[in-house]
């Protein structure tokens, strides 16, 4: 009698009871579910159907006047066959392919380094995870005082160590370091993230295989070869599917450190897309140019979660 | 006694009602935020005190100003009831409802255009162009100019070592020839120990930076935007010979003698590189004048203000700056705002606007005899005026400006293709913006 859930249950006030008594349980299954359902529909299913209709169309938002076109394919194909379109996919390809390297190699390393036991342990992986704890435009702005060619740091360095004078190139400007600079400062600042991720995943493994491989005499280089990675592989691609969607999406960051800049060297999709669809305010456009984004993102994501969970069944 | 008691209890009653619901309406005034912002909420606190209407502010910096305020606007959002916004806004506001008509406001209050510059009721107020068709009141005149270190200058080492080079005496530049010699002679020199050096250009690649600087001295050298005969025909006027030679002559002075590492300025690092001795002369709103006469470092008579030069033909033509103040269509006060415009246009406050920083387009302010000495710059910038050109204005201006921002940064900046490839490409990038919108 003093079960929870009959004392739960006798609190339903009877008209509900009452009400509720003659529905099935996948009926009061569906009434908790609806609000969800609803909430999805409303704010995600609603507004992707409704970007779809408008890459179809010429609409502008900031012309309610003019009358909406229909103009079939036109959005899309303009876009396909516009070469600034593909210099900019090349930007971001590049701008993917470097940080999420960089960032694994040395997360994971990091995440290996530290996943040790010595003292000043906790300090050096809280010194480590700072620069993802800082605001992307704190970031931007930091780092373009870095790279400014008379007073920053970077420049400097570079001049101690490679005798380069310091205001005799400029990481943010011409001569194609541009897209290098990008890449070092999204290095920086969230190779912790996956350092911690890494970290988690090297915690999981059970201390009983490592001591197995030590009675089997194995070195550690096959401990680690055939033990550690391929145990913490898992979440090592997780991390990389969380920068790469992450990264794909880059803007801040990018828009405060080079504004596209030089030309278009650092122009990245999402950067190009924001300045179609809130700058020019072609809607219809910029309706087209997403889901074009979001099919490739969301092709290539699927195909990575398979490859995720192929890894994580063996 | 009662009776007359009641009377007078029931006309405070009423007067202090009056005063509460004065009180009570707030106006919204959308701006950027710099330094005429500062000394526009100094000088409404007249107009609090006059109306009994209280006055609030929504400043925007400069880079995310079109970006914040077009999406207000665009929303039909209620934020702004008076809205400051730039001179390329007008065509789209204008055609998309956002702002109210004033004509028939002005009408009735005796404003009337005749009194102001009328560069300024061509560029903040007009839409369409040339026709009589208000939709803002000018409210702050601004040119692309020139500031120069006089006081380095007049130095008569510099002098000696400027005449030996160029076999002329070191002067304010009157044409971009000069203007490019004096650039190469700062570049890298060393004065009092440190490393100078020539010009402060824009090259800012996110919203408009590097097309304000490159038309700027585009028109001079023959740039049109299309056919005076023929609207939005493009082809040998935005890509003339003029116009290939101004932007390779714009390149040539990023090239060869700009401060290392100034691939994406604009207003502020201008300011910055000017104020700090970095740079010799800078290219500049007009905005920014008054702030060097009381820099510490830069004010005092240590600087000189200088009309755009001309171009190789004579040819001499500024890029406009500026805004018009307008009354938000999606306000729900809009007498309340009407009524801050009315003030705002009167002579006495268009006089203190001036003296405060603010540059006035009243032309009873102006072309006052002591206008032209009221301040170091107020010849140059009367000058300035006189002479301006804008960039378009229609609704699709913003899509008209990122193609330019593109073609330009990408040749001046990147040192990609050549000035005819990038002024091509903006014709055809302008074109298709034309036939999008049926122009074409």
């Amino acid at each position: 009698m003093h079960n929870p859930i009959d004392i739960a249950a006798r609190a339903t006030p009877r008209p509900v009871a009452r009400r509720l008594r003659g529905l099935s349980d996948r009926a009061i299954a569906w009434i908790f579910v609806a609000p969800t359902i609803f909430l999805l529909l409303a704010i995600n299913i609603f507004p992707l159907i409704w970007t779809i209709r408008l890459s179809f169309t010429n609409y502008a938002a900031n012309r309610p006047n003019r009358e909406v076109e229909w103009v079939g394919l036109r959005n899309y194909s303009r876009i396909l066959t516009d070469a600034d379109t593909w210099a900019n996919m090349q930007s971001t390809a590049h701008f993917l392919i470097w940080t999420i390297t960089f960032q694994v190699v040395i997360g994971f390393t990091l995440a290996w380094l530290i996943n040790r036991k010595f003292k000043g342990n906790d300090l050096l992986t809280t010194l480590i995870v700072l620069p993802m704890m800082l605001s992307p435009a704190v970031v931007g702005n930091f780092w373009t005082f870095l790279y400014q060619p008379q007073i920053g740091l970077v420049n400097y360095a570079v001049e101690a160590v490679a005798g380069i004078p310091a205001s005799s190139f400029s990481m943010l400007g011409p001569g194609g370091w541009a897209r290098w600079a990008i890449v070092i400062v999204d290095t920086w600042m969230w190779t912790p993230f996956v350092m911690l991720i890494c970290l988690a995943g090297l915690r999981s493994i059970p201390d009983y295989i490592y001591e197995a491989a030590e009675v089997d005499r194995a070195s550690k280089w096959r401990q680690f070869w055939t033990i550690t990675l391929p145990m913490a592989l898992p979440f090592l691609m997780l991390a990389v599917l969380f920068r790469g969607i992450e990264n794909f999406k880059m803007f801040d960051m990018v828009t405060l450190l080079t504004g596209g800049g030089p030309g278009n060297e650092t122009l990245l999709t999402s950067i190009d897309l924001k300045r179609e669809a809130f700058e020019k305010w072609r809607t219809g456009y910029a309706s087209a140019y997403a889901i074009i984004l979001f099919v490739t993102v969301f092709g290539l994501a699927s195909i990575y979660v398979k490859a995720l969970n192929k890894v994580k069944e063996r | 006694m009662k009776i007359a008691q009641l009377a007078g209890s029931a006309a405070i009653a009423l007067l202090s009602a009056n005063a509460a619901q004065a009180q009570q309406t707030e106006l919204t005034l959308c701006w950027a935020a710099w330094d005429p912002a500062n000394a526009l909420v100094e000088l409404s606190k007249d107009f609090e005190a006059e109306s009994g209407i209280k006055m609030k502010f929504e400043f925007v910096p400069w880079p995310n100003f079109a970006d914040r305020m077009l999406n207000e606007l665009n929303s039909g959002g209620k934020l702004c009831d008076l809205m400051i916004g730039d001179s390329q806004w007008i065509g789209g506001s204008a055609e998309n409802g956002h702002y109210v008509k004033l004509n028939d406001f002005f009408d009735a209050n005796g404003i009337t255009m005749d009194a102001f510059v009328p560069a300024t009721v061509t560029g903040y107020s007009e839409w369409p162009k040339n026709s009589p068709n208000y939709w803002s009141l000018p409210a702050f005149g601004d040119v692309v100019g020139w500031t120069y270190r006089k006081d380095w200058f007049e130095r008569p080492e510099i002098q000696a070592a400027f005449k030996e080079k160029y076999g002329r005496d070191l002067t304010p530049p009157a044409t971009f020839a000069e203007l490019k010699d004096i650039g190469e002679f700062f570049q890298g020199r060393e004065i009092d120990g440190k490393t100078v050096y020539g010009l402060s250009i824009y090259t800012e690649r996110g919203s408009e930076g590097i097309t304000m600087g490159v038309m700027d001295v585009l028109y001079s050298f023959g740039f049109l935007y299309e056919n005076p005969e023929k609207p939005y025909e493009m082809e040998g006027f935005v890509n003339s010979p003029g116009a290939v030679a101004g932007l390779e002559f714009y390149k040539s002075l990023y090239d060869c003698c700009v401060a290392p590492g100034t691939s994406n300025t604009y207003m502020g690092e201008g300011i910055d590189a000017y104020k700090s001795g970095q740079v010799a002369m800078q290219m500049n709103f007009a905005f920014t004048w008054p702030g060097f006469e009381v820099d510490p470092n830069v004010g005092g008579g240590k600087t000189g203000y200088l009309v755009n030069p001309a171009g190789p033909d004579g040819q001499q033509f500024a890029q406009l700056g500026g805004q018009g103040i307008s009354v938000v269509a999606y306000s729900e006060k809009q007498d309340a705002a009407l009524e801050y415009i009315k003030w705002f246009a009167k002579p006495e406050v268009q006089s203190k606007w001036w003296s405060i920083g603010g540059f006035s387009c009243l032309r009873a302010v102006v072309e006052d005899p002591a206008f032209a000495t009221s301040q170091p710059y107020a010849q140059t910038f009367l000058d300035s005026m006189a002479i301006v050109k804008d960039f378009w204005a229609e609704p699709s201006y913003a899509s008209l400006l990122q193609a330019s921002q593109k073609r330009f940064h990408d040749y001046v900046v990147a040192g990609n293709g050549t000035a005819k490839e990038a002024l091509d490409g903006m014709i055809a990038d302008w074109t298709e913006v034309f036939e999008d919108d049926g122009k074409l």
